[in-house]
């Protein structure tokens, strides 16, 4: 499978990143280079293998339903580039 | 003082104990260091209040008889771990101004046994990289030069500054991660010794997330000893980390026996293809004799999917990294790119925040995770990983650990490798044991022709740590690998 400048433009959207029209081709042979090696998958038989879910087989742990952490406003805005009263500021979203 | 820093940590340790040093004194000697060794480029941050701080502690504990088992140890930490209250960005620019207000488990555990943070060290951005030149910070410089050549050498990624830092004595040792071979590449790369443990064995909380089914912290150290007091302090299982594994975790030192005899070591006949170098296809076999003349048996074994684990790491690696990196939207920390809205707020932050490697990997993720590819690409490569495992399953009926080189070549030049395949490919020995969530440990062996250091690696069972640090002890022993970088800096 390849990809071409219009599935790049949309790809770095869904990503949220913003690309210049002037950047496509080179993404575009990129990335089309990286999925032409990976193609090579195609060659194994998988058919009755079960994806891998987890490295070490171990059971999901359980912990009780209580609150372990919280009521710190301050230290959670206080990495934000704007922030006002414990808020995070963002452009406005709705109308 | 400059002969400080050549202490080994089982050296210093000793030296602290017996009062030849105080841990201000080392600390210092290793602060004056890092000053003079600045062209290398291996700290982002120094942080020599908080480590001087840290050693006037260390010291007080020392005197009235309370030492832990890195008291007053000066240790360089990877700038992918939160360290509270100090630089931690991944070397990305996006995470401009980010000081965490918690620390990682890792670090805190290293603290609670006495260690002192000298600063954070340079790293490929988001630790996606196999030559330290992803960094928003520049370049990390090798302490090693090929013979008789002035010219600068990659030191490998993405703990390519964890790396250089020890070979070059500016910590005892370093904190480093590896999601396909981040910890080996850069040991073999600098003569250092790098342990990637088991998948479970250090927790991942406060380690800035790459790949989560991959990612491991392990320590970078001068010889295997230190690997193994480093490991002993950092592995824990952790409440906050659920895939830490609830396993005591050993003195990993006491299992530096120096007898392998009856042990079997496996030799993988897939890790020679076609042009690997001759120097490292010598070097392995000189591995595997050392074994052999110290009472291990040498069984060859058979990994037949060992091909197909870098292609799918690309599919899995950046699958996870596209949603583990959603997270930085301009909005919560780091670098804010105002837009019109806020889907232009987001897009402006990430496009000038992210580096072309980070965004080429987010890319190729979202593309393999998007509607109608996710079988094709992401579940076929998930179908890929058991075969990988089980390939290893198979080779533990037979063997007890499996040898094979670290590195396909000795370190290059900067600039030398542009195109991401071939770069990729720095990792096709390291990154199978990720994929199955093995341990790996590399040693230095060797150098090559022109004089870089070459490294073995030996991958071990789920949590048999212990075996891997008895085999690589004795091969460092057999190696006798003394050769340092000299100091042109």
């Amino acid at each position: 499978m390849s990809v071409d400048q219009n599935t790049v433009r949309r790809i770095a959207r869904l990503a949220r990143i913003r690309v210049g029209e002037e950047e496509l081709p080179r993404l575009e042979s990129e990335l089309n280079a990286i999925l032409q090696w990976i193609e090579m998958l195609g060659e194994v038989n998988t058919d009755n293998v079960e994806p891998l879910t987890s490295v070490v087989a171990m059971k999901m742990k359980m912990r009780d339903d209580v609150v372990t952490d919280g009521a710190i406003p301050g230290l959670v805005t206080a990495n934000a580039p704007k922030s006002d009263d414990n808020f995070f500021m963002v452009p406005k979203v709705v109308e | 003082m400059t002969e400080l820093t050549r202490l080994t940590i089982a050296e210093a340790r000793d030296a602290l104990a017996s009062k030849k040093a105080s841990a201000t004194e080392l600390t210092n000697a290793y602060l004056s260091n890092m000053e003079k060794a600045r062209p290398l480029n291996a700290y982002v941050v120094e942080t020599p209040e908080q480590a001087r701080d840290m050693a006037k502690a260390s010291d007080a504990r020392l005197a009235k008889g309370e030492a832990g088992a890195l008291e007053g140890i000066p240790l360089g930490i990877k700038d992918l771990f939160a360290t509270k209250g100090v630089h931690t960005q991944a070397c990305s620019h996006v995470l401009d101004g980010f000081k965490p207000p918690y620390e990682s488990t890792v670090t805190a555990n290293l603290y609670r046994d006495g260690a002192v943070m000298l600063g954070k060290l340079n790293m490929d951005e988001f630790a996606m990289g196999s030559s330290n030149e992803t960094s928003y910070y520049g370049n990390v410089i090798n302490p090693w030069r090929r013979k008789g050549s002035n010219a600068a050498l990659v030191p490998g990624g993405s703990s390519g500054g964890s790396a250089a830092a020890v070979a070059a004595e500016l910590c005892a040792g370093a904190t480093a991660t590896d999601t396909g071979g981040s910890i080996r590449q850069p040991a073999a790369f600098t003569g250092t010794v790098g342990i990637k443990p088991t998948y479970g064995r250090c927790s991942r909380w406060g380690v800035i997330a790459f790949a989560s089914s991959l990612d491991q912290a392990g320590p970078i150290a001068r010889d295997v000893r230190d690997a193994a007091i480093l490991l002993k302090s950092m592995a824990s299982v952790d409440a906050k980390d659920t895939t830490s594994v609830d396993i005591p975790v050993p003195d990993y030192e006491k299992a530096l026996t120096g007898d392998i005899r009856g042990l079997r070591v496996g030799i993988p006949k897939e890790y020679r293809p076609d042009g690997i170098s001759a120097e490292i296809s010598r070097l392995w076999d000189q591995g595997a004799e050392w074994l052999k003349k110290r009472g291990a048996e040498v069984v060859e074994v058979s990994l037949p999917h060992t091909k197909y684990a870098l292609p799918a790491y690309y599919i899995v690696a950046p699958a996870e990294a596209s949603s583990n990196l959603a997270r930085y939207d301009g909005v919560r920390y780091g670098l804010r790119v105002d837009g019109d809205d806020i889907t232009s707020l987001y897009e402006n932050s990430r496009a000038e925040g992210f580096g072309r490697e980070v965004k080429r990997r987010i890319m190729i993720g979202t593309y393999v995770l998007s509607a109608g590819y996710y079988d094709a690409y992401y579940v076929k490569a998930q179908k890929i990983r058991t075969l990988i495992k089980r390939d290893f399953d198979e080779a533990w009926k037979k063997v007890d650990v499996i040898l094979t080189p670290a590195t396909p070549s000795p370190a290059f030049a900067p600039g030398e490798i542009t195109d991401p395949v071939q770069m990729y490919l720095n990792d096709i020995f390291t990154v199978t044991v990720n994929m199955a969530g093995l341990p790996g440990i590399a040693v230095p062996a060797g150098l090559s022709a022109d004089g870089l250091p070459l490294g073995l690696q030996l991958i071990g069972k789920p949590f048999d740590e212990e075996t891997l640090f008895r085999v690589a002890h004795v091969m460092e022993q057999d190696a006798g690998f003394t050769a340092r970088a000299d100091k042109w800096w």
